[in-house]
C-alpha cells in the first residue's frame, strides 16, 4: 500500500515538472517580457539593463531553475492587468469555485447513484423510463441554456433565489465561505444545479450500465442462491462492484469542474477561477495564464493520485498487482 | 431405501416455460420427475439446451425472468416450493438448498474477503453474531479441507487457487446444513487433479452428512465416478433415468446410447469420434474436397519433414516495477522447452492450467515474444534468437483457433466479412466475387448453411461459432494451425463433430496441427505425438499410443490415473 502511494507520488512529481516546464516556456517566450514591462520609449541600453536585472540574459536552464524555485516558494509573478501577485488573485477566487464544485459533485453523486441503481433494478419500470428520458434532456442541453432557464424561472419569475454572485460570504481569514450565511447558501443553489446536471446524468448512466452488468454476474447469482436479503445483495454487494468506474469518472470530472466551470460562472457572474481565466485570456495576462496552467496541472495530478489510491483501497486485486 | 427421512429433493411433473417475444411459448423442461434421497448423488446430464440447468435453477429459485414453473411440484426435504412465484415457501434458499456453480473464479465477489462472504450467509439465516459466525466459518473451511483456514479466511478470492475457491464456494453452500446441494458443473473449470479432489469432497459430503446432491454436468466421466443415479435429458425431456451402472453400461434410449458413445475414450484409439445423430455429408464433403484441391495448388506434398521446431524456449512474464527502472517480479512460464512438429502430423501439448502450454501456442503464433530460445518454421527462425520480422507467407502459413468461441469472433462484423478478411488480405482470390465464393465453400466445409455469411456471430451457438473460427483459420490456406483448447467449451456431440472435421481436414489437405488441450481423451483420439508439460517444463514426449500404454514420467502416470472415465463406474470399481 505504502509502495503504491510512493510510486504514484513519484509519477505525480514527474508530471508536475513537465507542466511547470510548459508553463515556464509560455511565461518566457510568449511575447518578450522586457517589451511588455519597459517604458514605450526606453532606449536599447535601458532595455538591456532591465534584461540583466531580470536575469533574462542567462542560460535557459538557469532561468528555469530560478522559475522553479520561485514557483515552489509560492511566487507566481504579478498580473499585468491587476498589478497584484497572481498567487493572491487565485487564492481569492479559489474558495468560490471550490464551494460551487463541492455542491455540484455532492448533488450529482447523491442523486446520480440512487437513480442509476433504480434504473438498473427496474429497467422497464415507468420511473426508470422517465428518469432515462429526462437524463437525455439533461445531457443534451448546453449548460448556458440550463442556467438561463433556471434564472428565468426561479430568480426572475418566482423571485425565490438570487440570479448572480455569491451573496454574503463569511471570511475565515484564509477562506471565504458562502456556506455560513442564508444568502450565501441560496446563491449556491442555482449555479450548483446547473453545474451538477451534466455530471448527474453521466454518473446515473454509468451506474446504471455497470449495475446491470454486475447484477448478471455469477457472484451475484451465487449470493441470491445463498438466500441473502435482496437489499443487502443490491446495495452492499453489487453497488460496490458497480462503483469502481464511477470513482475514476468522478475524479476526472471534479478536475474539469474546477478548471472549466467557466460557462456556469459566466452565466451566474460567479467570482471564481473560470472568470479570472477568461479575463486573463482577453487581456493577454501571461502570468495569470501560466499560473492557471500550473494550477490545473497540479489539480489533475492530485485528483488522479487520490483516485489511484482509492482504487487500491476498494479493489484488493489491484493492491496485489502493484505491491 | 426406508422412508424415515423425506427425500432431499422430489420433483414431480415439472414443466418450465419461457414466453417468447412473439407471443409463443418455449418449453424448456417438460414433465420432469426425479427423486433424490438423502446421501445420494443424482447426476443430471445432457447437452447444452437440454434443460438440465433450468431444472437446477428452478430448484434454486433462480429461474431467469420471464421463465416460470407452469406445472408440477418441487419438494425440498418434504417442504413444498411455491411454483407460482418460483420462490420458496417455507424453504429458504441458502438454508435448505445450497448452490455450487461452475466457475469458482467468478462465483465469489472479488471485492470481499472469504470471511465476509462465508459469514454473511450465516448471519442472514442463522442470526449468528460476528464472533460465532467467524467460528462457524472456520469449521466450514476445515470441513472442506482448506489448509490454514485462519489465514485463508482473511484472503480475497484472487489470492486463492481455483480448487481452493471452489472449496470456499462449497463451504458457503454448506453453511446452514442444507438438505440438498445443487452443483451446476462444479468441476468443469478445474484441472483433473483438482477435479478429482473436489469430486471426492462432494462424495464425502453425501456419505457423511447425508446431503442429497443434484449434480448437473455434461461430463460422463464425472458421472461415472461419483453419481449413484443418472438422469439423461434431451431437449427438455427426460429420456432415461436409473442407477449409474445401469444407464452407462446398458442405455436403452437411442439418444442415451449415442450420447454415451460420443464420449471420447481414453482407453483406446478410434478412427473417428462417434457422433450423436447424423454427421454432415454430401455438400460438406464436396466443399472440403474443393478446399483440398485449392490448398494443394500451392502446397507441396506431405513428406514428414520438420515444419515447426521449438528450441530451448524460455518465456518470462515480468510484472512491471513500480518506479521506472525498478525490478519487477519475474515468473518463468515456459522453461527450456524443445520439441519438433513434422509436417502432416497432429502434435499434442497437454498439461494442467498454468503449465505454459498456451504461452507456447502464443509464441508460435507470434503473439508473445520469447525471453530466450528459438522457434523455427521450416528451418527459418520466426521467433526468438535470430528471428527476422515475420513476413506475409509465414503469417499466412500459421493460423490459430482460440479456446473461447464467444470472444474470438468480432460481434459487429458479418460472418461473410470475417471469413473473407484473410482471403482478401493474403490476396488468395483474384476478385471480391471469387472471395465470396470461397467463403461460401468454407462455410459449407464446416457444415453450416450457406446463408450464414450474412449473419452476425450472436446468431450462432458456441459449436457453430467454433466451426466458423476453424473456417476463418482455413481461409488463409495455412500449413500449420495452432489449436488452443478448440473444443473445451463445447458439448460432446459438437466436440466430436469439430474434432472429426479437423481430422478430415488434416487427412484431406495435409494440414499440420499443434493441438493444445487438457483433455487427455481428446488428445489420445487426435494426436500422433504428444508432449506433456508441467510447471513450464516438458516432462515427457512420446508417440501417442506409447504415452498412453506405457507412460514413463510419474507426472504423466498421475495425470492419466486421475481422469474420470466411463469404465470406472462407482460401485463397480472394486470388481475390476
Amino acid at each position: 500500500m505504502f509502495k503504491v502511494l510512493l510510486s504514484r507520488l513519484g509519477q505525480a512529481a514527474l508530471v508536475m515538472l513537465v507542466v511547470s516546464a510548459v508553463s515556464f516556456v509560455m511565461f518566457r517566450y510568449v511575447g518578450d517580457p522586457v517589451a511588455t514591462m519597459a517604458r514605450e520609449n526606453a532606449s536599447i541600453a535601458e532595455k538591456e539593463e532591465l534584461r540583466q536585472s531580470l536575469g533574462l540574459d542567462q542560460s535557459i536552464v538557469t532561468q528555469y531553475g530560478r522559475f522553479l524555485k520561485r514557483t515552489l516558494s509560492g511566487d507566481l509573478g504579478i498580473s499585468y492587468r491587476n498589478q497584484r501577485p497572481v498567487t493572491q488573485l487565485i487564492a481569492e477566487r479559489l474558495p468560490a469555485t471550490m464551494e460551487l464544485v463541492i455542491v455540484a459533485t455532492f448533488l450529482s453523486l447523491a442523486l446520480g447513484i440512487p437513480l442509476g441503481v433504480l434504473c438498473a433494478l427496474r429497467p422497464n419500470g415507468a420511473t426508470a423510463r422517465l428518469v432515462q428520458a429526462i437524463s437525455l434532456i439533461g445531457i443534451s442541453t448546453p449548460t448556458f441554456v440550463t442556467g438561463i432557464v433556471l434564472i428565468l424561472v426561479f430568480a426572475v419569475t418566482l423571485g425565490w433565489l438570487p440570479s448572480f454572485g455569491r451573496g454574503q460570504v463569511v471570511d475565515l481569514g484564509w477562506w471565504s465561505t458562502g456556506f455560513l450565511t442564508w444568502s450565501g447558501i441560496k446563491s449556491l443553489i442555482l449555479p450548483g444545479i446547473t453545474l451538477a446536471l451534466y455530471q448527474l446524468t453521466l454518473i446515473m448512466r454509468l451506474v446504471r450500465s455497470e449495475m446491470i452488468d454486475v447484477l448478471s454476474t455469477d457472484y451475484i447469482r451465487f449470493a441470491r442462491a445463498r438466500g441473502l436479503p435482496t437489499r443487502y445483495i443490491h446495495f452492499h454487494l453489487a453497488l460496490r462492484n458497480a462503483l469502481m468506474p464511477v470513482i475514476t469518472v468522478t475524479g476526472l470530472q471534479i478536475g474539469s469542474l474546477i478548471a472549466f466551470a467557466i460557462v456556469t460562472e459566466t452565466v451566474f457572474q460567479w467570482p471564481g477561477m473560470g472568470l479570472l481565466f477568461i479575463q486573463a485570456v482577453s487581456f493577454v495576462d501571461i502570468p495569470v495564464m501560466a499560473a492557471y496552467l500550473l494550477f490545473v496541472g497540479l489539480l489533475f495530478v492530485i485528483i488522479n493520485t487520490i483516485v489511484d489510491v482509492l482504487y487500491a483501497v476498494v479493489d484488493p486485486r489491484l493492491r496485489a498487482r502493484s505491491a | 431405501m426406508t422412508d424415515r427421512a423425506p427425500p432431499a429433493l422430489a420433483i414431480d411433473g415439472l414443466r418450465v416455460e419461457y414466453p417468447l417475444a412473439n407471443g409463443g411459448l418455449f418449453t424448456a423442461v417438460e414433465n420432469a420427475s426425479l427423486i433424490i434421497q438423502p446421501g445420494e448423488i443424482h447426476a443430471l446430464v445432457g447437452e447444452s439446451g437440454a434443460g438440465k440447468t433450468t431444472i437446477g435453477n428452478a430448484v434454486m429459485g433462480l429461474l431467469e425472468k420471464p421463465g416460470r414453473i407452469a406445472a408440477g411440484s418441487i419438494h425440498i426435504a418434504g417442504k413444498k416450493l411455491d411454483p407460482a412465484s418460483g420462490s420458496a415457501d417455507g424453504v429458504i434458499l441458502g438454508r435448505d438448498v445450497g448452490a455450487v456453480f461452475q466457475d469458482p473464479m467468478t462465483s465469489l465477489n472479488p471485492l470481499f474477503t472469504v470471511e465476509s462472504q462465508l459469514t454473511e450467509t450465516l448471519r442472514a439465516h442463522l442470526k449468528l453474531d460476528k464472533a460465532a459466525a467467524r467460528q462457524r466459518a472456520l469449521e466450514l473451511m476445515r470441513s472442506v479441507g482448506i489448509p490454514e483456514p485462519e489465514r485463508r479466511l482473511k484472503a480475497y478470492p484472487h489470492q486463492l487457487s481455483g480448487g481452493q475457491r471452489q472449496r470456499v464456494v462449497i463451504a458457503a453452500a454448506l453453511s446452514c446444513d442444507p438438505a440438498l446441494v445443487v452443483a451446476d458443473e462444479p468441476t468443469t473449470a478445474l484441472d483433473v487433479s483438482v477435479q478429482a479432489q473436489i469430486l471426492k469432497l462432494l462424495r464425502d459430503l453425501a456419505d457423511n452428512r447425508r446431503i442429497g446432491i443434484l449434480l448437473v454436468t455434461h461430463n460422463m466421466g464425472v458421472v461415472a465416478q461419483i453419481a449413484d443415479r443418472v438422469t439423461i435429458m434431451h431437449r427438455g425431456l427426460i429420456v432415461e433415468s436409473g442407477t449409474t451402472a445401469e444407464v452407462l453400461r446398458r442405455p436403452k434410449a437411442d439418444y442415451a446410447k449415442a450420447l454415451i458413445g460420443a464420449v471420447p475414450r481414453i482407453d483406446m484409439r478410434l478412427d473417428r469420434f462417434p457422433v450423436v445423430g447424423e454427421e454432415a455429408k454430401g455438400r460438406a464433403a464436396d466443399a472440403r474436397e474443393a478446399i483440398r484441391t485449392k490448398a494443394f495448388r500451392e502446397v507441396e506434398t506431405v513428406d514428414g519433414s520438420e515444419i515447426l521446431s521449438v528450441r530451448n524456449l524460455c518465456v518470462d512474464y515480468v510484472t512491471s516495477g513500480l518506479l521506472p527502472g525498478s525490478k519487477g517480479h519475474r515468473f518463468r512460464a515456459v522453461d527450456d522447452v524443445s520439441f519438433t512438429v513434422r509436417s502432416g502430423e497432429v502434435f499434442g501439448l497437454v498439461g494442467e492450467s498454468g503449465c505454459g502450454k498456451t504461452t507456447i501456442a502464443n509464441v508460435v503464433a507470434g503473439l508473445v515474444k520469447p525471453t530466450s530460445g528459438q522457434v523455427l518454421y521450416q528451418g527459418k527462425p520466426i521467433a526468438g534468437d535470430g528471428a527476422i520480422r515475420r513476413t506475409g507467407p509465414v503469417r499466412q502459413a500459421i493460423q490459430m483457433i482460440f479456446q473461447d468461441p464467444y470472444s474470438s469472433l468480432n460481434s459487429r462484423i458479418r460472418i461473410g466479412s470475417i471469413l473473407a478478411e484473410p482471403i482478401l488480405f493474403y490476396k488468395l482470390a483474384p476478385s471480391r466475387a471469387e472471395a465470396e465464393a470461397d467463403v461460401a465453400q468454407l462455410i459449407e466445409a464446416v457444415g453450416l448453411d450457406a446463408d450464414s455469411a450474412g449473419r452476425y456471430a450472436h446468431a450462432f451457438s458456441g459449436g457453430q461459432r467454433q466451426r466458423l473460427s476453424i473456417a476463418r483459420a482455413l481461409g488463409a490456406r495455412p500449413r500449420l494451425i495452432v489449436c488452443d483448447e478448440p473444443t473445451s467449451s463445447l458439448d460432446v456431440s459438437v466436440q466430436a463433430q469439430i474434432l472429426n472435421l479437423l481430422k478430415d481436414l488434416r487427412d484431406a489437405t495435409g494440414l499440420t496441427l499443434l493441438l493444445i488441450s487438457h483433455d487427455l481423451a481428446v488428445v489420445r483420439q487426435m494426436c500422433d505425438r504428444i508432449a506433456v508439460m508441467k510447471s513450464g517444463k516438458l516432462v515427457e514426449e512420446a508417440a501417442a499410443e506409447t504415452l498412453f500404454e506405457s507412460p514413463q514420467h510419474p507426472y504423466t502416470r498421475e495425470l492419466l490415473s486421475l481422469v474420470p472415465t466411463l469404465d470406472r463406474i462407482r460401485g463397480e470399481a472394486d470388481a475390476t
